[in-house]
Formats: structure tokens, C-alpha cells, sequence
């Protein structure tokens, strides 16, 4: 039996068999000298991946929704094009290998899209790359993705965002990475999936694991291979509890959330990617409380265009059917950025140009984004809020570049709703100043994590400040308190939207301190709500 | 030749998946030659590549070009496509 340690994301017990993953390195085999053959082959290798496509089309049309099926739709199509078979034929009778032919007229099409003026055509390069990257992987004798026969836990160094599109997500019980941090794009992924995994697993990655006995511990941030017959049964147990309290929950889903003294709170989720509404609409969730909006701007070369901003939101606010989603403005700084926003590197990126700085300072960024929002919330109910607030004339600033916006897009003729606007609190200034911002704004929503992070002069990305990062810490929980009352006194809402609002060791107080709104994981809003009902607290 | 000019009405212009659409609709009609204009760019509608490369956007016009034994009912059905789908 081999034990094991990692940093747990979800809480569950998951067993079944280990799949190792690895992304797979193909070299270029060079003509065998006859383009007839060399043709079929390619012919052959084709057809292969037309199969594998279409039976990737039927698993995340069910999985994962329309818009990443439609993706592989649209691959499918590219196979067959004759521009792009042209240009294949044209290099094998020039004396290149099948591979090598198709690999070069990718490259050829991906830089075409990639110099369009249109960021939404510029992002169709990864498409060509991923369709020609799959049929050479073909040619090459390699599996392309990752199959498994049967639900199993899926170990890997770590997985890119492209990768976890291809992986078989209804038969992964669980990922263990070697890589990742709690933010990192398994993770997010774990928690919306609501499978217990683990980053940062101390675990040699050797395919000598591949089918072998695996329990992952997702509450302790243990793992075990090949475990005992004590293990397994202590481990049965564990998980017969969580399937219990699982089916508990399910009695609390579309109820409302309310005490049994009569106060009311609102359950929101929070989200990334316009895909997670699916997940949020599953948890149950009355809204979304945050969603994320720098999945819109990482991982590509440039800019996206208002249209491909709106066409997100779009899809969010759809989703929803009426619910209202509260909409966080770009939210990045000189640790997590895209290269094309060229931001100086800092010694301090916590303390640096980040959040609304970067708008205030980049009023062109800050007006294409509010322009899609103001789009999207024609269609349905749509709060916005403005990050790294920390001074009462930011808050003005920011609603004079808004009401410009506005007034220009009133101008164009553009239909807008009635957008509430709203704050982030995460710095201590902005908690101090809570009184004086909530005349500013029509909402507060309290991010817990920067704001402890802050207040406590604590950096929680470092390992080695573990146990000096207390979100119970007293000042915390007094700003919390004072930024709550400050709200209610100038008549407006104010929620939670940190990891803290899932504490159910926090419902009682926050629920006490008055907070309107707890926004969570969609995977954690049923606890909540069971929590929630099973509170003494009284209405305010 | 039947020619057909269209007002794209989707706010997110001619995309992938309708582009595809299209370059399969069109491709129906193989007896057909049918070109689309956006502006001052010219391609073979039965191909997706081209037509993706358009980036032809909301209140763009696109000139669909029909030409075969078949031109009437080809156009006929390409603009009853663009109705629907655009």
C-alpha cells in the first residue's frame, strides 16, 4: 500500500481505478517516398479523427453543453474543407510526409486567423492547430486525448484548460496533480464538479500506476494505492456518510433560504467561465454573486472584442432564466496577466497595478468591458462591481467613465437594463470607509480572501505563512461587521463572495452581522442552505 | 447567375458554427458555383475557411454569387439559410 499526502480541493471520498495522464510528445515521421501512399495514409488518419471528433461531440454536448461541442462541430468542418485539403495534397506531391504536410498547412491556416482583426476569429487559430494537432498525433501512431474503459481517478502533472475539454469528465472520479494550486484550473474544475481531488500530491507519476486500486480522501488531503482491506472499509465508511448527508441536501434543493426565526439571505454561486451556469443552475444557486470575468482575457494575444465580451455575458445572463448574475470587472495584475496587457513587472504585484487601477489608468479596457455588460443586461438582470477599491474618488471616477459610457450607447440607440452597480471590499481602506463608499454605490459584496490577506499583512500564496492567515482573525471579523451595518444605514445590500461565505462555522454570525447575499461554489450552496434553515438567527 | 445580398442580423456576426453552416448548405448544390462578398473580400462559399475569414460581422452585407443549372432554387434556399440562421 503506498500513502500519500496533497492539498485537498473538494471534500468526498472517491475509489476506482488510476489513470495515468500524460500529454503525449509526437515526432514528425518523413515521407516514405510515394505520395500516393503517403495520400491514403493521410486519407486514412483523417477519417480516424473524424470519429474521434464525433464521438467527442457526443460526450460534451451532454456534458459539458452547446458551446464546447460546437467547438469540435466546427473542427469537423475544417477537416473537410477544400482550401485546407488542397493545401495538404499540394505539399505530399511536393515530397512531404503526410504529418509534416498536415502540420505545416495548420501552422499555414492558424496564422491566417491569428492576424484577423476580429479577436473571436483570432481565437479560431487554436482550432486549427488543436484539428491538424490531432490528426498528425493519428499519423503518428499515438492515442490522441485520453480514453478510459470505465470511471477511474486521473493522476497528471497538472491539466491545461484544453486538455480538461478533452478528457472524459463523466468517468473522472477524482484528480490528483502533482502540480496546481487551489486556483489552478483542476481545481476550479474539482469544486464545480463537486469531486473530491488533490493538488500538489507528493506522488510519482509512473505509468506502472495505470489500473491499480486508488482512494482518494478529499476531507484529510490523503490518498492511498493498492490500500488494505482495513483501509478500504474505514474508507467505505467515510464515504457512506457523504453519500448520507449528500441525499440530505437534496431535500433543501429549490427551498427557500430561510431561518427558522424568519430571516432571509440569498444563495449565490461563483463562477469563471460563461459553461459553469449549468453547474450553478445544478447546485441550485438563486443567482450568481461574482462571476469572474478574467477567463475572457487570459490565455490568447490580444484583446477581446466588445461582441466576444458580450456574447459571454450573454450566454450567462440566458442561463440564468431571470436570475441576476453580479458581473466583477477585469480582476488582474502583474502575477496573473496576459502578455499582451505588457504590465510592468512589480515587486509587490498584491500591492500594485491591479483591479480597477488597471481600468482607471486603461479607460479603453474598462470601456469595451462595460460596454458588453451594458448589452448583456438588456436581456436580464445584471449587477456589475468594481474590484481593489479603496478610495471613495475611485468610485467616482469609475461612475463618471460609466456614465459616458452609458450616455454614448443611449446615444447609439442601444438598449440597456437597469444595471445596479456595486463595490468589491477587499481592502481595509475601503471596509473603513464603508459609511462614505455606501453613498456611492448601490451594493457592497465583501471578497474575504484579499481582504484578510490585507488586513492581516499576510500573503496567502506563501506556504510558509500557514496558521499566520486567520480568517476568524478578530479585526477581520470587526470590519466585517462595521461594513455590513454601514450598508444597512444608507438602505443598500451587501453580500459575501470569499471562500469564507461557505464556512458553515460562519453562517450564524455573518447571518447575525446582517449580510444579505452569501455567494459560493455552486457544489456548496445546498450545505449552506441547509445550514442556513437550520439557524436560530432572528431578522434584523 | 442569381445574386442574393443579405444584412447580417446575429450580434456576433458570421462565426464558426454558422459559417460552417453555410459552406455546407452551399455545398449542397454541386452543380452550383457560389461565391460571398463581404466588402471588398470574395470566396468560395463551400468552403469554411474562406467564409470564416470574411470575419463579416453584425450589419455587414454579404452578396452571395449563384451560378449552375440550378441558380433559382439554390439562391432561393441560400437566402431562406441566411433568414434563419443570420
Amino acid at each position: 500500500m503506498i500513502v500519500g499526502n496533497g492539498h485537498p480541493v473538494f471534500s468526498g471520498i472517491a475509489m476506482g481505478r488510476v489513470y495515468v495522464y500524460k500529454s503525449g510528445q509526437a515526432t514528425l515521421p518523413t515521407s516514405c517516398g510515394d505520395p500516393a501512399e503517403e495520400k491514403k495514409n493521410f486519407e486514412a488518419a483523417k477519417l480516424v479523427a473524424l470519429e474521434q471528433l464525433q464521438a467527442l461531440v457526443d460526450q460534451t454536448a451532454a456534458t459539458l453543453g452547446e458551446e464546447q461541442a460546437m467547438i469540435l462541430d466546427v473542427q469537423m468542418m475544417m477537416l473537410d474543407d477544400l482550401d485546407y485539403l488542397d493545401s495538404i495534397d499540394a505539399m505530399i506531391q511536393n515530397g512531404a510526409s503526410a504529418a509534416e504536410a498536415v502540420k505545416e498547412t495548420g501552422d499555414t491556416f492558424a496564422a491566417t486567423f491569428a492576424a484577423m482583426e476580429d479577436a473571436y476569429m483570432q481565437a479560431r487559430a487554436v482550432d486549427v492547430r488543436d484539428v491538424s494537432g490531432r490528426v498528425v498525433t493519428i499519423l503518428c501512431g499515438g492515442k490522441v486525448g485520453f480514453s478510459m474503459e470505465e470511471p477511474g481517478i486521473l493522476i497528471a502533472e497538472d491539466l491545461t484548460p484544453s486538455e480538461t475539454v478533452q478528457i472524459p469528465k463523466d468517468k473522472i472520479l477524482a484528480f490528483v496533480t502533482r502540480q496546481g494550486s487551489s486556483n489552478s484550473h483542476t481545481a476550479i474544475l474539482a469544486r464545480i464538479m463537486g469531486i473530491p481531488s488533490l493538488v500538489k500530491a507528493h506522488i510519482d507519476i509512473d505509468s506502472e500506476l495505470d489500473g491499480r486500486m486508488m482512494i482518494v480522501d478529499g476531507f484529510e488531503g490523503r490518498y492511498f494505492i493498492d490500500p488494505d482491506a482495513e483501509v478500504i472499509r474505514l474508507m467505505e465508511e467515510k464515504k457512506n456518510t457523504a453519500d448520507e448527508y449528500q441525499r440530505q441536501l437534496e431535500t433543501y434543493r429549490g427551498k427557500e433560504s430561510i431561518t427558522k426565526q424568519g430571516r432571509k439571505v440569498k444563495l449565490f454561486a461563483n463562477i469563471g467561465n460563461p459553461s459553469d451556469v449549468e453547474h450553478a443552475l445544478k447546485g441550485d444557486a438563486e443567482g450568481i454573486g461574482l462571476m469572474r470575468s478574467e477567463f475572457l482575457y487570459l490565455g490568447r494575444n490580444d484583446f477581446p472584442s466588445e461582441d466576444e465580451l458580450f456574447n459571454a455575458y450573454r450566454q450567462v445572463v440566458e442561463g440564468l432564466q431571470g436570475r441576476r448574475v453580479v458581473i466583477r470587472t477585469l480582476d488582474i495584475g502583474a502575477d496573473k496577466q496576459a502578455d499582451y496587457f505588457h504590465l510592468d513587472k512589480e515587486e509587490n504585484p498584491a500591492l500594485g497595478l491591479r483591479g480597477i487601477r488597471i481600468c482607471i489608468r486603461r479607460p479603453q479596457v474598462f470601456r469595451t468591458q462595460m460596454r458588453a455588460i451594458y448589452r448583456a443586461s438588456a436581456l436580464g438582470p445584471v449587477s456589475v462591481m468594481f474590484p481593489m477599491i479603496a478610495s471613495v474618488w475611485e468610485v467616482r471616477k469609475v461612475w463618471e467613465m460609466c456614465q459616458q459610457i452609458r450616455e454614448e450607447m443611449i446615444q447609439e440607440g442601444l438598449d440597456i437594463g437597469d444595471v445596479e452597480h456595486g463595490i468589491m471590499i477587499e481592502t481595509p481602506a475601503a471596509a473603513l470607509m464603508a459609511e462614505q463608499l455606501a453613498k456611492e454605490v448601490d451594493f457592497f459584496s465583501v471578497g474575504t480572501n484579499d481582504l484578510t490577506q490585507y488586513t492581516l499583512a499576510v500573503d496567502r500564496q506563501n506556504p510558509s505563512l500557514d496558521g499566520f492567515y486567520d480568517p476568524y482573525h478578530p479585526a477581520l471579523l470587526r470590519l466585517l461587521r462595521e461594513v455590513a451595518e454601514s450598508a444597512h444605514k444608507a438602505g443598500i445590500w451587501c453580500g459575501i463572495c470569499g471562500e469564507l461565505a461557505a464556512d458553515l462555522t460562519m453562517t450564524d454570525t455573518f447571518l447575525d452581522m446582517g449580510y444579505d447575499e452569501l455567494s459560493v461554489s455552486p457544489t456548496r450552496v445546498l450545505s449552506l442552505r441547509k445550514k442556513v434553515c437550520e439557524s436560530e438567527v432572528y431578522p434584523k | 447567375m442569381k445574386t442574393i445580398t443579405y444584412v447580417i442580423q446575429d450580434p456576433i456576426g458570421l462565426h464558426a458554427r454558422p459559417a460552417g453552416q453555410l459552406a455546407k448548405a452551399a455545398g449542397a448544390w454541386k452543380e452550383c458555383d457560389i461565391k460571398i462578398t463581404v466588402g471588398a473580400k470574395t470566396v468560395d462559399a463551400k468552403r469554411i475557411m474562406g467564409v470564416m475569414q470574411l470575419g463579416a460581422k453584425q450589419g455587414n452585407t454579404l452578396t452571395l454569387a449563384v451560378s449552375g443549372p440550378q441558380e433559382a432554387e439554390a439562391a432561393a434556399a441560400l437566402e431562406e439559410f441566411l433568414k434563419n440562421n443570420l
